[in-house]
């Protein structure tokens, strides 16, 4: 006997669908009014979940952007004081290059001032004038009493002596002047000099103005960063953004120049350290490669750090002048033996290629000796060149990499920011979604019975308007307990 | 004192993460059939071992012998090579053992008979002594097997994971009158190299040799 068989009643499967289905409804009928209580109470209960969910997921977003923002003031804090530090220090070195000559200045400028003054001085005295009595002997000269020779002769010695006194009047002057043009000519490269130091001084207070209004600026902008303005925050936001993206640009392209190192040195390192060993399922070689380029990257950060240009190592910073110059000169003598010992495995990794190339011509019968090409040292001196150059250019990797490792903290913040924003959203509408799916089935339910709601509605009707037209009598059922509501 | 500390850290995990050593050596024995007319496609043979040697890499091992009257002895095998780890030393091991083929070529003669089973068993033999990763023995013949009367060739040998491959199966006269003792032949060797663990492969095409090494 199949298991439908035992639902069919009589012989007619309609038959037995419409008296089951009558069971059914009636069944939906009774039960209406905890079937609702139950599904009103699950949708509320996942709505409640939801919402609480929702609530406390704002919470740990809030949380969250409070430590972003703790961070992103952090770090804005810490490098502008870098700058500000760096912009003193630009400032004491032109001061202690340009101003701590001052005295020496000044005294110079006294000096040049003193000597123009006394040249000056000597040019102010009065020359010899120019002798007054010329018309007096031109009027002895036109007496009309040269007729006398008595007189003649003493008006024409007169007249010699007064020219004569002239004569060395004028010579006196012109000697004079001539003194003055001198003392004037010698004031002039000293006016050029005052010229010059005034100059200079100009210079060095104007490019101190310079940076003390960059200060200035900067100081503004630490103030906003302390006081925590959105101004700040926004400023800084889009500065860690901007900064991510370059620096994970900048990386990308050093990957790439750690690849074709890689691929430089990793075919000779297998005459190193042979090409039949592995480690894991890696080949030694491989990894001897990549090791020695990952020291190489390791001391181009360690040579950053010592120059103090990065600061991904508190400790280095903090060293000592002499022990930090000491570790410069360390770094640097290892990235170059480094450097060298690549050019060499590139220069090998050439002779190598050439090698296999004619092992494999002669395999195929070919001619070996084709190979050979004038223009093969070309190839060979540029895979040296990329391998000596190539280690040092990694070195400036570290500073992209600070900048990667600072604004990539913020970045990930605002992400997270940003998911659990959605994710509070997306609860939000799921437990609205979830109330209005329980009043759904609530009607839905009451449609599937909407034969017995019909009647027990007109059952109402019907009573309501009897009631209307006779009034319960006192101590009748109804009267005393109320309609029976199902 | 920290970083040294690290340091052994890393190396043993790197020797733990390492786990069993895996050989990935290769192992090729190429039997080389010089009885009758069969001699004269030996020019063939030279483009398969030149392939071949191309093939392998540092660390592998190469041995070729020829088959003829009696083929399960050292004094058969025309040239041997385990390539060294250093890749310039291996291609200088590669084109001396090219060379020497050369000689061999230039001086061969026809065998008057054909002991295929007893090369087959030196393979072995040498196969295991070297231990590779992967092991494959070519077998450059007609496949038709001529024993001289007296020598025994009735062993069961085992082939376990031994890649068999025969080379330019070439048809006989007989064959073509009967095609069916070609197909013998064939299955014939193939069942004994199956049943004995071993893996069978024809190759006739000698311009499709990519699959030669490749399991």
């Amino acid at each position: 006997m199949m298991l439908g068989e035992l639902f069919v009643i009589g012989d007619s499967p309609v038959f037995s669908v419409l008296i089951w289905g009558a069971l059914f409804i009636t069944f939906l009928y009774l039960s209406r009014a905890p079937a609702r209580r139950l599904i009103l109470s699950l949708s509320r209960l996942g709505y409640q979940a939801l919402r609480l969910g929702a609530a406390a997921t704002v919470q740990a977003g809030k949380r969250l952007e409070a430590r972003n923002r703790e961070v992103l003031l952090a770090s804005g804090r810490e490098a502008k004081e870098r700058i500000i530090e760096r912009e003193f220090e630009r400032i004491g070195a032109t001061v202690e290059r340009d101003l701590s000559r001052y005295p020496e200045i000044q005294r110079t400028l006294a000096e040049s001032i003193q000597r123009i003054e006394d040249d000056h001085q000597q040019t102010s005295d009065v020359p010899p004038e120019v002798p007054g009595w010329t018309k007096a002997v031109e009027a002895i000269a036109k007496v009309p009493a040269k007729a006398d020779p008595s007189v003649r002769q003493v008006l024409e010695a007169i007249h010699g002596a007064v020219r004569k006194a002239q004569q060395q009047s004028l010579r006196a002057y012109r000697e004079s002047s001539r003194e003055r043009h001198r003392l004037l000519s010698r004031m002039m490269p000293e006016w050029r000099r005052i010229q010059n130091t005034l100059g200079e001084m100009l210079k060095a207070v104007t490019s101190l103005l310079e940076r003390s209004r960059s200060i200035d600026r900067h100081m503004l902008e630490y103030r906003d960063i302390v006081q925590g303005t959105d101004r700040a925050l926004t400023s800084l936001s889009a500065s860690a953004l901007v900064t991510f993206a370059i620096s994970a640009l900048v990386i990308g392209v050093a990957v790439g120049g750690a690849v074709i190192n890689f691929s430089l040195i990793a075919r000779p390192m297998a005459e190193m350290v042979g090409g039949t060993s592995y480690i894991g399922s890696f080949q030694t070689a491989d990894i001897a490669a990549l090791v020695i380029i990952m020291v190489e990257i390791s001391m181009g950060l360690f040579l950053m750090e010592s120059l103090r240009i990065t600061r991904l190592f508190p400790v280095i910073a903090a060293l000592p002048d002499r022990l930090r110059v000491r570790m410069i000169w360390i770094t640097l003598t290892i990235l170059t033996l480094l450097a060298s010992v690549e050019a060499g495995l590139a220069y090998m990794r050439e002779l190598l290629l050439q090698d296999e190339l004619a092992t494999t011509a002669l395999l195929r019968g070919e001619d070996v000796a084709a190979l050979a090409g004038e223009t093969m040292w070309i190839t060979t001196a540029a895979q040296m060149g990329m391998g000596f150059i190539l280690p040092f250019a990694l070195t400036f990797v570290a500073i992209p990499l600070e900048s990667f490792i600072h604004s990539i903290r913020t970045v990930i913040g605002m992400l997270f920011a940003g998911i659990l924003r959605t994710l509070a959203v997306t609860m939000r509408v799921l437990g609205n979604v979830i109330q209005q799916i329980g009043r759904f089935l609530v009607n839905l339910y009451d449609l599937v019975i909407f034969a017995p709601l019909w009647v027990e509605l007109k059952w109402r009707q019907a009573i309501a308007r009897r009631r209307q037209e006779d009034p319960p009598e006192s101590g009748s059922y109804a009267a005393n307990y109320g309609e029976v509501s199902l | 004192m920290k970083l040294r500390n690290y340091a052994v850290l890393g190396l043993f995990v790197l020797v733990g993460c390492s786990g069993e050593p895996v050989n990935r050596t290769t192992g090729v024995y190429m039997l080389l059939d010089t009885s009758g007319t069969y001699a004269d496609e030996i020019g063939k043979a030279q483009q398969i071992i030149s392939y071949t040697l191309a093939q392998l890499e540092p660390g592998d091992s190469f041995a070729l012998a020829r088959i003829d009257t009696g083929s399960f002895s050292e004094k058969d095998i025309v040239a041997k090579v385990s390539l060294d780890t250093r890749p310039s030393t291996s291609n200088a091991q590669k084109r001396q053992f090219l060379a020497r083929v050369q000689e061999f070529v230039e001086s061969v003669r026809p065998s008057p008979y054909t002991d295929i089973t007893g090369g087959l068993l030196q393979a072995l033999e040498y196969l295991d002594e070297k231990d590779p990763g992967t092991k494959t023995i070519l077998i450059f013949s007609d496949l038709k097997e001529d024993l001289k009367e007296g020598y025994v060739r009735d062993i069961d040998a085992r082939f376990d994971n031994v890649r068999v491959v025969a080379l330019n199966v070439t048809k006989l006269r007989s064959d073509n009158i009967d095609p069916r003792q070609y197909l013998d032949r064939l299955d014939a060797w193939r069942q004994r190299v199956e049943q004995s663990g071993g893996t069978w492969r024809v190759i006739n095409d000698l311009d499709n040799l990519e699959k030669l090494l490749r399991t």
